[in-house]
């Protein structure tokens, strides 16, 4: 964003106000699900993860200014979203390493 | 000494040193944060049935914050963009704005933590809960028991005072009793448990605690990382202080470098508000 200028700042403003939008409305969006009447919890928990993750997104593509990024910026970041994943996904393949803990009467 | 690229971009990375150095520093943020979150994937999915608290955090109250972040996000960037167009006056305003959402995010926050430290669990000698928040806590005289004194806080079994030593009579919450623990920790949403003050005598009681960090491994993880989440509001409220104030002298001479800053200081912030987004849904609404 280094073409910021008095003539645009205003068409600027009014995006920024957008994705706030975005993201206020998702906010919502995942409350109403936590209470939707769904009966599969864990169908309800993806639900508001994607939600989320769309949230996320708004606020890093064009808050973040990601899209209009130099791409060094983003072979930083995608090696980072590799590390991410792979520390969420090998730590999550954990959980198959012990058997289930039952419940204390 | 001139510190190089603080103002041009460097030809081999495009983009000037700080903020390079600011991407580095978020990517290993992020890792950070990914050992929590997946230390909290880990304990959610071990827990036992009935063990993992649900409903417990205030839906409005995270809602209200998730806005209040939302909204600096989008007044710091406002700050920045007034830097670009040179206009002080505008900066100073958007940046005002982001300091006092933050510290109402901040407060709220406090809000939430003192309510958890008053909010106590009674595990009774027969098996079953008494769970709401704390009224008051008669203490007797161990010596003389038409000594009592009634205190609005826990003080343990026992305290001593003057020489004299009280021990716990009974203690009074406001709340609802419960058979079990699955009742209070994962109650049908749209369910309230009708709320009366409820004395236990010290006799009945076989373990009580409030919910703190070291209640069950949910308030461990809730607290943990949303400390360390509030930790980082308040590390980047401090800067973006400094900016708005003692810091701002820097725009009278070197005003694009201290455009830079307040770009570089708004990607950490708008990665707060990032983290902001998975921590609210997961730990209030899931």
């Amino acid at each position: 964003m280094d073409d910021l200028t008095p003539s645009n700042i205003s068409a600027y403003t009014k995006r920024c106000f957008l994705v706030l939008l975005g993201v206020l409305c998702g906010t919502l969006a995942m409350v109403a699900a936590s209470f939707a009447p769904l009966n599969s919890h864990g169908l309800k928990i993806a639900l508001i993860l994607a939600v989320a993750a769309v949230n996320a997104t708004l606020v890093a593509t064009f808050l973040m200014h990601i899209v209009t990024e130099r791409k060094f910026v983003l072979i930083v970041l995608g090696f980072t979203v590799i590390f991410f994943v792979a520390l969420l996904g090998l730590s999550s393949l954990g959980q198959f390493d012990h058997p289930r803990i039952v419940a204390p009467k | 000494m001139e510190i190089p690229y603080a103002v041009k971009p460097r030809p081999d990375t495009g983009v000037y040193n700080a903020k390079l150095g600011m991407w580095l520093f978020l990517a290993s943020e992020v890792m950070l944060f990914g050992g929590f979150f997946s230390a909290y994937i880990l304990l959610r999915v071990g827990a036992p049935d009935g063990t993992w608290t649900r409903g417990l955090l205030s839906v409005p109250l995270g809602t209200l914050n998730t806005c209040i972040l939302a909204l600096s996000a989008v007044t710091t960037l406002l700050a920045w963009a007034a830097c670009k167009v040179r206009d002080l006056g505008k900066f100073k305003f958007y940046h005002a704005c982001t300091i006092l959402l933050a510290l109402t995010f901040l407060g709220i926050k406090a809000y939430e933590y003192s309510d958890k430290f008053h909010h106590y669990q009674v595990l009774k000698t027969d098996g079953t809960y008494v769970d709401g928040h704390f009224v008051d806590a008669r203490y007797v005289d161990a010596t003389d028991p038409q000594q009592e004194r009634v205190l609005h806080g826990f003080k343990g079994k026992s305290f001593k005072e003057g020489g004299k030593q009280f021990n716990l009579a009974s203690v009074t919450l406001n709340g609802f009793e419960a058979e079990t623990l699955k009742e209070i920790n994962e109650p049908m949403r749209g369910h309230k448990h009708e709320h009366k003050d409820v004395a236990v005598p010290a006799a009945d009681i076989r373990k009580i605690g409030n919910y703190g960090p070291a209640h069950n491994t949910f308030t461990a993880i809730y607290f943990t990382m949303t400390g360390l989440h509030a930790l980082h509001i308040l590390g980047g409220v401090l800067v973006i202080a400094y900016f708005w104030g003692p810091g701002s002298r820097m725009w009278h001479t070197e005003p694009e470098r201290f455009t830079n800053r307040i770009e570089v200081s708004g990607l950490f912030w708008h990665f707060v508000d990032l983290v902001w987004i998975f921590l609210f849904p997961l730990l209030y609404l899931t």
